[in-house]
């Protein structure tokens, strides 16, 4: 590259960060508001989440066929949902409201997408983070065996969940079934996707198609990054990284084409 | 400058593409005011959108080789929630301005006071407009773009924004578009008219109001 063209370089990603910064600060504000813990919800709404999940399946003595503690269990199984389930129910139908705001220039369509992209992540991460502490700290947890593992399946997760967003973002630019469907989807892969279940403790055929699913692979990556010798984990990180790449790919061309044809309200 | 070479826009509808208009050729030199006038629907406002960045053309390209400002005169960009200092920081955020710098400004030509620091969604239609103008003034352009007249507020207010717009930006180029010719004559040097999906550029104002009364009629 030329010199002009790294300065040019330069230049776009000084207004790529600012775009995505304005965005950013404008969706805390009208999201949380200056009311009461105002941002803090980022965090503490899916805290309240993963809490309750705990609560319940500790009372109800959930089967997880596991000597895991249930509470350890629901962390990093309902974490780890939150993560890439609520990236993709931001984004879809995520541009309507945002259309008079490309009226700017520097604001695109992925510039949307990447500011509410960074605050759910954000809040699932922040979250997933402060109960550990809180769990470990309690007693409730030990603490995980390899945190480099939890962080680089967390990592792989949010990776899928970038993509899912983005892709059903943008397709539900062009088709209203997106978003019919998406929360059908979301509700029924739950249960599939590892939160509830480890996938050792499944027939082996339940185990052959449940591991045609992304998540189950960054969930019990992540799970045994936490809990490792306690549990035997099975994924493919190759899998769940092609798979990521193939829906990023997929993504970034479908929002090149609605990019194009959006028209500014 | 700013440079539209032979650009075309075409939108997708449930009957297929439509055409707005094609072979559009047109250069604005620094300084310059230039009035589009068409009639509603003949695709000034995307022309502007176009020229703004806002929109890309179908072919064709654009050239910006000065700075250009979003279509002004328009309010829609306001999140209601927001209080009307929130929405100043945000377009200052986009542009790289620092926002502090320039609420005194804001205060002082919107009138609105107290006001400022409530959600938007409390303010009068006649409230938003001189917000959505006072904060247009905010940022500076090479060449600003007004989309139709910019009837803000009673008279006094309007003739303070002819006065920030016209006199004390006197030295930028201006794209108006409008559908009357009065309002072009008044601020334009130079004319062109959008009609039958095409743009037709006239060598003077009256050439090029002319052409625009024969349209109108012709269409009537």
């Amino acid at each position: 590259m030329t010199s002009a063209g790294v300065r040019q370089l330069f230049r776009s990603s000084a207004i790529e960060w600012r775009v995505v910064y304005a965005l950013l600060m404008r969706e805390i504000l009208t999201r949380f508001g200056r009311h009461n813990i105002g941002f803090l919800w980022l965090f503490v709404e899916p805290m309240m989440f993963t809490l309750g999940v705990t609560t319940l399946w500790t009372i109800t003595k959930s089967i997880h066929g596991s000597s895991l503690p249930i509470a350890a269990f629901a962390l990093t199984g309902y974490s780890t949902v939150l993560l890439w389930r609520n990236m993709p129910a931001r984004c879809i139908g995520a541009i309507e409201p945002n259309l008079s705001l490309m009226y700017h220039r520097n604001v695109k369509v992925i510039d949307i997408f990447l500011a509410r992209l960074i605050l759910e992540a954000g809040g699932a991460t922040i979250s997933f983070a402060v109960l550990s502490v809180i769990f470990i700290a309690t007693g409730l947890v030990d603490p995980p065996e390899d945190v480099l593992q939890v962080i680089g399946g967390w990592l792989m997760t949010a990776w899928f969940g970038f993509s899912l967003a983005l892709f059903l973002g943008s397709l539900s630019q062009e088709s209203e079934l997106v978003e019919k469907l998406w929360h059908p989807a979301a509700y029924l892969l739950f249960p599939l996707s590892g939160a509830a279940f480890l996938v050792d403790t499944l027939p082996p055929v339940a185990q052959h198609y449940l591991l045609y699913l992304p998540m189950v692979h960054g969930t019990e990556y992540i799970r045994e990054g936490y809990f490792g010798s306690r549990i035997r984990a099975h994924y493919d990180l190759g899998y769940i990284a092609f798979f990521n790449a193939l829906l990023l790919f997929a993504a970034l061309a479908k929002l090149r084409k609605i990019s194009r044809e959006v028209i500014p309200e | 400058m700013i440079r539209l070479v032979d650009v075309s826009k075409y939108y997708r509808t449930r009957l297929g593409s439509t055409k707005v208009f094609e072979g559009v050729n047109l250069t604005i030199a620094p300084g310059e005011r230039i009035g589009i006038l068409g009639r509603n629907g003949a695709g000034k406002s995307t022309m502007i959108r176009l020229v703004s960045g806002a929109e890309r053309p179908t072919s064709g390209r654009i050239e910006r080789e000065m700075s250009v400002s979003w279509p002004l005169a328009f309010g829609g960009a306001f999140q209601g929630t927001l209080t009307g200092l929130d929405n100043l920081r945000f377009i200052c955020r986009i542009y790289g301005v620092e926002p502090e710098d320039k609420i005194a400004f804001l205060e002082e030509f919107s009138e609105l006071g107290i006001y400022l620091r409530e959600p938007v969604r409390s303010y009068s239609s006649g409230m938003r407009a001189r917000l959505a103008f006072a904060i247009s003034m905010v940022i500076e352009f090479d060449c600003f773009l007004i989309d139709e007249i910019i009837a803000v507020g009673d008279a006094r207010f309007h003739n303070k924004c002819n006065y920030e717009l016209f006199e004390k930006r006197g030295d930028r180029a201006m794209i108006i578009v409008s559908h009357d010719p009065g309002y072009i004559r008044e601020h334009c040097s130079r004319s062109a008219v959008i009609s039958g999906g095409r743009l037709h550029v006239s060598p003077t104002l009256d050439e090029a109001f002319d052409f625009y009364q024969r349209e109108t009629a012709l269409a009537a």
